[in-house]
């Protein structure tokens, strides 16, 4: 069973509003069958000092990674995963989280491979709903665990490898970091750990557009005409465009994934989320630095 | 690199971690994030007297004030947001454990010593260096002061 949509006006102006639903909407619907609230942050302890009455927790590094290789978890583990946070295949998943919702947007993206189909933003994220004062609660949620279905994870049409980057050249791809990641003055986000990343820059024709060009100062999405503006105008995406968006592990790029597909409504966009800490450490992968794009080189495949 | 003996303080509260269960220890290094102390008023008024841990993903604010010869007894205060609970957390555990010891004393604490705690697999490594940081950015500050 799903809910319906938040029909508010300015999400009535995206490709898919159902994709978002606003603080409003979700305190009107807590507690509704059907829907299943989830938090998802870069800080693993945050759930744990209060949460969105009824919210799970899942968080990106022990439950959606494969604890051994660098990749997601398969279909029997994201099944397991689901079961024990009381998720059903025809859920109504809400996700929201801290960060403008980075982690949110990447736990969406990790439901998008697995093909569940009704999963949605909270458009603001943890911080909207905090600012606003809404109730937020420490206590565990009762969770009935559930029978979910193992779905193999269908890669192919919204995640792309370093192999299929160097194929992609030469089509548009959005580079989603800082500018200082971008020219390759450094290899990471200010006020980060160094992740290390061996070089500095950009993937050759690589457009810079920092995520957060698509957020507003609350946290919220920015308006279609806005990212309208940002997008097409500016970067130069067309409509039937094939995107791939990177950065540097593929939270940031998660985000503006999430705008391109669902918000703006281009149905081809990737994301690359082997991004700079794999690509700045691959050998013999071409790398522009400074504030030019770069032309695609010729024979560029491996 | 400092191998020197972990004091006693902080190794207690390194057997509390390593006597739970892996979800115990988040809710013991919670419980830290918690307890962590407000700055005294003349920091809070004064933040420029404060220095940003730069390695950290949250930010964090730490001073110190050391103490007079001999001893040189170490006095550590930090800063950190609440939605940053585990930054506060790894400072929680710092000041429990190396507050009110002698500069040696926290000189010779050995560098590993986050890695200790147990929560490199919940916290992942990429977190845990900013305790690792944190702990140089104390010694560090230490040394300059000397």
């Amino acid at each position: 069973m799903t809910l319906g949509p938040d029909t508010q006006d300015k999400f009535s102006e995206y490709a898919h509003p159902e994709r978002l639903v606003s603080t409003g909407w979700l305190s009107e619907h807590l507690g509704t069958d059907g829907l299943v609230v989830v938090e998802s942050d870069e800080d693993v302890l945050l759930y744990e000092t209060g949460h969105v009455p009824g919210s799970v927790k899942i968080d990106w590094h022990t439950e959606l990674n494969d604890e051994v290789t660098r990749d997601y978890v398969d279909g029997e583990g994201f099944a397991r995963l689901m079961a024990s946070k009381g998720i059903s295949r025809d859920s109504t998943v809400v996700i929201y989280g801290d960060k403008s919702n980075w982690w949110a947007a990447y736990a969406l993206w990790v439901f998008t491979l697995f093909g569940h189909e009704d999963v949605r933003l909270l458009d603001g994220g943890r911080d909207l709903w905090v600012a606003e004062g809404r109730d937020l609660t420490t206590d565990k949620p009762e969770v009935t665990a559930t029978d979910y279905p193992v779905v193999e994870r269908d890669d192919a049409p919204i995640r792309a490898y370093l192999g299929d980057v160097l194929e992609h050249l030469g089509k548009p791809l959005i580079d989603v970091r800082s500018g200082d990641e971008y020219t390759g003055a450094r290899t990471t986000m200010p006020a980060y750990p160094e992740e290390g990343a061996l070089r500095g820059g950009h993937i050759p024709t690589a457009a810079s557009v920092p995520w957060a060009r698509a957020a507003a100062e609350d946290g919220t999405f920015r308006t279609r005409a806005e990212l309208d503006a940002v997008y097409r105008d500016e970067a130069g995406l067309k409509d039937g465009d094939d995107v791939v968006a990177y950065c540097r592990i593929g939270e940031r790029s998660s985000h503006t994934w999430f705008v391109l597909r669902h918000l703006l409504g281009f149905e081809n966009v990737r994301n690359y989320d082997g991004s700079w800490t794999e690509w700045g450490n691959a050998v013999r992968v071409p790398i522009v630095r400074g504030t030019e794009p770069g032309e695609a080189p010729a024979g560029a495949r491996r | 690199m400092s191998a020197g003996p972990v004091p006693a303080k902080l190794a207690e509260i390194i057997d509390d971690f390593q006597d739970l269960s892996e979800p115990d220890r988040l809710q013991l290094l919670l419980d830290f994030s918690r307890g962590l102390p407000e700055l005294p008023e003349r920091y809070t008024a004064h933040p420029e007297l404060l220095e940003q841990v730069v390695e950290c993903q949250s930010p964090l604010f730490l001073t110190m004030e050391i103490g007079d010869a001999p001893e040189h007894r170490v006095h550590l205060f930090f800063s950190a947001p609440p939605e940053a609970p585990t930054t506060r957390g790894f400072a929680g555990v710092l000041l429990e454990g190396l507050d009110g010891l002698t500069a040696e004393e926290v000189l010779s604490v050995p560098d590993d010593v986050p890695d200790r705690l147990g929560l490199t697999r919940a916290i992942t490594p990429l977190r845990m260096r900013g305790m690792t940081a944190m702990l140089g950015r104390v010694k560090r500050k230490i040394r300059e002061a000397r």
